[in-house]
């Protein structure tokens, strides 16, 4: 390449078509693949805390059981609370693929808004089990409850964090090529959390109430 | 959606790098009908489990898990778009390693277990009485 400079405008006509090129065949996507991977890997951990509350979801060592703590009527509004940040985020990515800055961030607060809604319904819950002395000390099956649960509850409060910093990013730089692709990856993130709660609300709140 | 008049910065810049990713454009269409498969999946089970439709615990925790199945399967379709073309199959075959991980360690984990609470220790098979709980070290 070097050598061919036989003219500024000619070394200039070259460059842009070697940026040209070389943006082609970029693998745009590596960026999302690594992160589908890191999911995968946080997939396991979950795997993990699912496997050890399946062993000791029933030892209670005398202790209240599923049926007597579960409030399934809350569990239910936690759950359509975290949906719907899951259809308002896909609501927000739509926007994003118009270039609608704005409206896109509107749908971003409306998300973020619907998660904290989630985990403050979730650490309400915790208090009130912890206030009448079933906190995670109580017995096994209340310490395994407490870290899956309090782990999903740690991957939405990084998710807000996450998603309030996207909001500074693309407010003040608009939506980037790089931002954009922050948006996606934030996406995958926030559906991956919506999947997981799938398995703890049938695992653990629907499945503890079962005589 | 219903502002959609406003804001319209950037728009002609940067049209042509919408599909940079790589990734199929998400739909509304999509979105909705995610949407609408996962509050059914989710109220059905919920409905199951709060009226005690099925009095049979364990016909009932087998109907309540294949309704999760079902519905993460909705989830990776609609909102994570999973297909087998994404990121030319690689994605796909990560899931499919994760998942034969979580079946394994899920079914081992509870597998094994199981067996070995029934054999090792017959007297507090499942639950223990206030007394015997007091008598732990």
């Amino acid at each position: 390449m070097s050598d061919m400079h036989a003219t500024p405008s000619a070394a200039v006509a070259d460059q842009d078509v070697e940026f040209w090129m070389s943006k082609d065949h970029h693998p745009a996507n590596g960026t999302l693949l690594g992160f589908w991977i890191y999911l995968m890997s946080d997939c396991l951990i979950f795997a993990c805390l699912f496997a050890t509350y399946g062993v000791l979801g029933r030892s209670y060592a005398g202790g209240p059981s599923g049926a007597d703590l579960f409030d399934l009527p809350l569990v239910a509004v936690n759950t359509t609370m975290l949906l719907l940040s899951s259809i308002t985020y896909g609501f927000a990515v739509l926007e994003m693929q118009k270039n609608r800055r704005g409206t896109m961030m509107a749908w971003l607060i409306v998300t973020g808004l619907f998660g904290a809604a989630f985990l403050g319904i979730e650490l309400f819950e915790f208090a009130h089990l912890i206030h009448e002395g079933a906190g995670p000390q109580r017995s096994a099956f209340l310490s395994s409850f407490f870290t899956l649960v309090g782990t999903h509850g740690l991957h939405v409060t990084f998710g807000i964090i996450w998603l309030i910093t996207l909001l500074f990013q693309v407010g003040r730089f608009g939506l980037t090529p790089a931002n954009k692709r922050r948006i996606m990856c934030l996406s995958m993130f926030w559906h991956f959390l919506d999947v997981v709660w799938v398995g703890v609300f049938t695992f653990v709140y629907l499945m503890g109430v079962l005589p | 959606m219903s502002a959609h008049i406003e804001s319209h910065d950037h728009h002609d810049a940067h049209d042509h790098h919408e599909h940079d990713d790589g990734h199929a454009p998400s739909t509304l269409k999509g979105y909705m009908m995610g949407f609408f498969l996962a509050v059914v999946l989710t109220a059905i089970p919920f409905w199951l489990v709060m009226d005690k439709v099925i009095p049979n615990s364990q016909t009932l925790a087998v109907v309540i898990l294949t309704f999760a199945a079902i519905q993460i399967v909705v989830h990776m379709v609609y909102f994570l778009h999973m297909n087998t073309k994404a990121e030319g199959g690689w994605s796909m075959l990560a899931l499919i390693f994760t998942l034969v991980m979580v079946v394994i360690t899920l079914s081992g984990s509870i597998w094994v277990m199981y067996h070995m609470n029934s054999n090792m220790m017959p007297g507090m098979s499942h639950e223990m009485t206030e007394q015997q709980a007091k008598n732990l070290p």
